[in-house]
């Protein structure tokens, strides 16, 4: 990304990325917030996809912006009672959590800027597409966290429906 | 590719795997069976991490991704043996559930194997997948018993403090790959050399937060006393000792091999040893007002948190056995103590330190395994506890941390106040009306383990020493 065009367009993702995710935790209506996660969410992906990951931005559309927005919005919608007006309730410590988060910005901000040896050039790994990349990554070098990471995805299905079981009908 | 380096992780997946479908195949009842398989299956790992401990085997693979060496098996030694225990001590309290008693084994067995990956992963993303594995477990035990209140909220509490720092540990290790282009332990070291920047620095700081969250190092502990009062009480001995010393091992791995010259001899051994020091003398002083059995425990097990971690500042090979002996002996004599609060837990329905009066009448032999856990706790010689800490503080002495060692001592010396609490409780207060306490088989069995280990590492700490010594020799060599 060295010109100037893919430095702006960078840009204007970025700033759209961090203005939607601010909307989120600052809008009063949650059914807004969770449209606003919507739009951080394909922010993200544009990223992605300006990284060369177009796999990674694909899943990130289809899976978080497809699906995962989907729960959010069917969470809400069976959670809310009332109205969606004020149902996002006020966040009593905001002058204390933006001092935090600015002290946060400013050091983090400071120690990025200021460092050089960042890596910034990745090489790929053939000159195939991503996705053929990523499973070539998957089923070798990354096995074993491939495989727990199967295992992971089972205990939190059998933890999910054990807490939204309840005790109800199974004894 | 040499699969079987990873036999014992893979033994233990096919367990939990079997134990979760024979869950499933008997729905109703109260699950009596489940107990005799889980432990077979988690003997039958045992026996093959021992038979690699035994064989010295010192393997890696696939470049360093995973290790199956003597310190990864020490630690995953301990992690059955908690497993173990908290099975045995839970079995009456399991049936006692209201529902999903099956299941309760399989998760007990799926935080275990992500435990495992965790003290052989030398890879960050390996470790974080573990790391998931052994978190998403507990936060499902944690909140297992759906219709109380208090159990729901900690599952949700830890669930939430649990993301901010996976969270923070996601970007440091996001930070360590943009500096050296590899998530690879050893590959990190020797790409950093002994270069040390503020990046660096930041990217340390933020991977020791996210450790410092599962060790409940103060200032990040204060999930630990709400989570262990809310938990089902077998679900907090097995957080309190396995997913501690999980924590432990992937933090020493971590530290020694990847960031060894970048962290010893500079800030950050000092920003380590000032977390030792307030997490010492804050976590003992904590302890003493509470009114809960399960948040004295709490607070103790931050202050132990504190000691361990001095091992770890010691950052050598007698630094890393104290560490590995001591999280062993942790083990034996936390499950001795929350054996016995299980038993009460099921009695009484209570965890107050003053449901334990009179437990020396009510049931001598509980209360006799409970005065030798707390008082290796406490590190009273001739008890285990005391050898483990005569390492710990030896080595961090040798570094030339004699401060850090006085801290230790005097802030052992306080908890003898809060332990001998509950002892006094037990044997002077009568506990008029209060039931007698039943002794089942497993509880039984599993008090009179921790009972004979502590005192018999105790008395001769030898065998246990060496097996540390081995374990740690192979990480650093």
């Amino acid at each position: 990304m060295g010109n100037i065009g893919g430095g702006l367009v960078f840009l204007v993702f970025a700033l759209v990325t961090v203005f939607s995710a601010y909307l989120v935790i600052s809008s009063r209506n949650i059914i807004h917030s969770a449209l606003f996660l919507i739009l951080t969410f394909i922010g993200v992906a544009a990223l992605y996809a300006m990284l060369d990951a177009d796999f990674l931005a694909m899943v990130q559309l289809l899976v978080y912006a497809g699906a995962i927005s989907i729960m959010v919005v069917f969470g809400v919608m069976l959670t809310l009672r009332g109205g969606p007006e004020n149902s996002n309730g006020d966040t009593r410590n905001a002058i204390g959590g933006a001092i935090a988060a600015l002290l946060t910005f400013v050091v983090l901000g400071m120690v990025i800027f200021t460092n050089s040896a960042w890596l910034t050039t990745g090489t790929g790994i053939s000159g195939g597409s991503t996705v053929s990349d990523v499973s070539w990554l998957l089923l070798t070098k990354y096995v074993v966290p491939f495989e727990v990471a199967a295992v992971l995805l089972l205990v939190a299905m059998v933890g999910a429906i054990i807490l939204a079981k309840g005790v109800d009908d199974s004894k | 590719m040499n699969y079987a380096l990873l036999a014992p992780e893979i033994t233990l997946a096919i367990v939990a795997v079997v134990i979760l479908a024979i869950g499933l195949m008997i729905p109703k009842g109260p699950h009596k069976g489940m107990v005799p398989l889980t432990i077979l299956g988690l003997l039958l790992t045992m026996g093959v991490t021992g038979g690699q401990f035994a064989a010295n085997v010192h393997g890696t693979f696939l470049n360093g991704m995973y290790y199956a060496d003597n310190y990864a098996s020490f630690f995953k030694l301990l992690f059955l043996t908690a497993a173990l225990l908290v099975v045995l001590s839970s079995t009456e309290y399991v049936q006692k559930l209201p529902a999903h008693r099956g299941e309760f084994y399989a998760l007990i067995l799926f935080a275990a194997l992500g435990m495992m990956i965790m003290a052989g992963s030398g890879d960050l993303i390996t470790l974080y997948i573990g790391l998931e594995t052994m978190t998403i477990s507990f936060y499902v035990l944690v909140a297992y018993l759906t219709e109380d209140g208090k159990s729901s909220e900690a599952g949700l509490k830890y669930l939430i403090l649990g993301a901010v720092s996976s969270a923070v540990l996601l970007y440091g290790i996001s930070f360590v790959y943009g500096l050296t282009g590899s998530t690879v332990i050893a590959e990190v070291a020797s790409s950093l050399g002994s270069s040390i920047s503020p990046a660096i620095i930041l990217a340390l700081v933020m991977v020791l937060v996210g450790f410092a969250f599962k060790i409940s190092l103060i200032p990040f502990h204060m999930w630990a006393p709400d989570i262990y009062e809310g938990a089902p009480t077998p679900v907090t001995a097995y957080l309190a000792v396995a997913s501690k010393a999980a924590g432990f091992a992937a933090l020493t791995r971590v530290f020694l091999i990847g960031f060894q010259q970048q962290v010893y001899g500079g800030s950050p051994e000092v920003v380590l040893a000032v977390l030792i020091a307030v997490t010492m003398i804050a976590g003992n002083l904590m302890a003493i007002p509470q009114k809960s059995f399960k948040r004295m425990m709490a607070y103790s097990s931050i202050a132990q948190a504190g000691y361990l971690a001095i091992g770890l500042l010691a950052g050598d090979q007698a630094g890393v056995k104290a560490v590995l002996f001591y999280a062993m002996i942790y083990v034996f004599a936390n499950m001795g103590a929350f054996t016995v609060a299980t038993l009460i837990a099921n009695a009484q329905g209570s965890d107050q330190i003053k449901d334990f009066a009179g437990l020396a009448r009510r049931s001598p032999f509980a209360a006799a395994v409970m005065l030798i856990s707390l008082l290796s706790l406490a590190g009273i010689p001739p008890l285990a506890g005391f050898v483990g800490k005569f390492y710990l503080f030896s080595a961090v002495i040798n570094q030339g941390w004699v401060s850090l060692a006085y801290i230790g001592f005097v802030m052992s010396m306080v908890s003898v106040y809060y332990y001998l609490s509950v002892v006094k409780t037990m044997y002077m207060e009568p506990g008029e009306g209060l039931p007698k306490i039943g002794l089942g088989g497993a509880s039984k069995f599993t008090l009179f383990v921790t009972m004979i280990v502590t005192l018999f590492i105790g008395i001769y700490p030898t065998p246990l020493a060496q097996m540390a010594i081995s374990a740690a020799k192979s990480l650093i060599r």
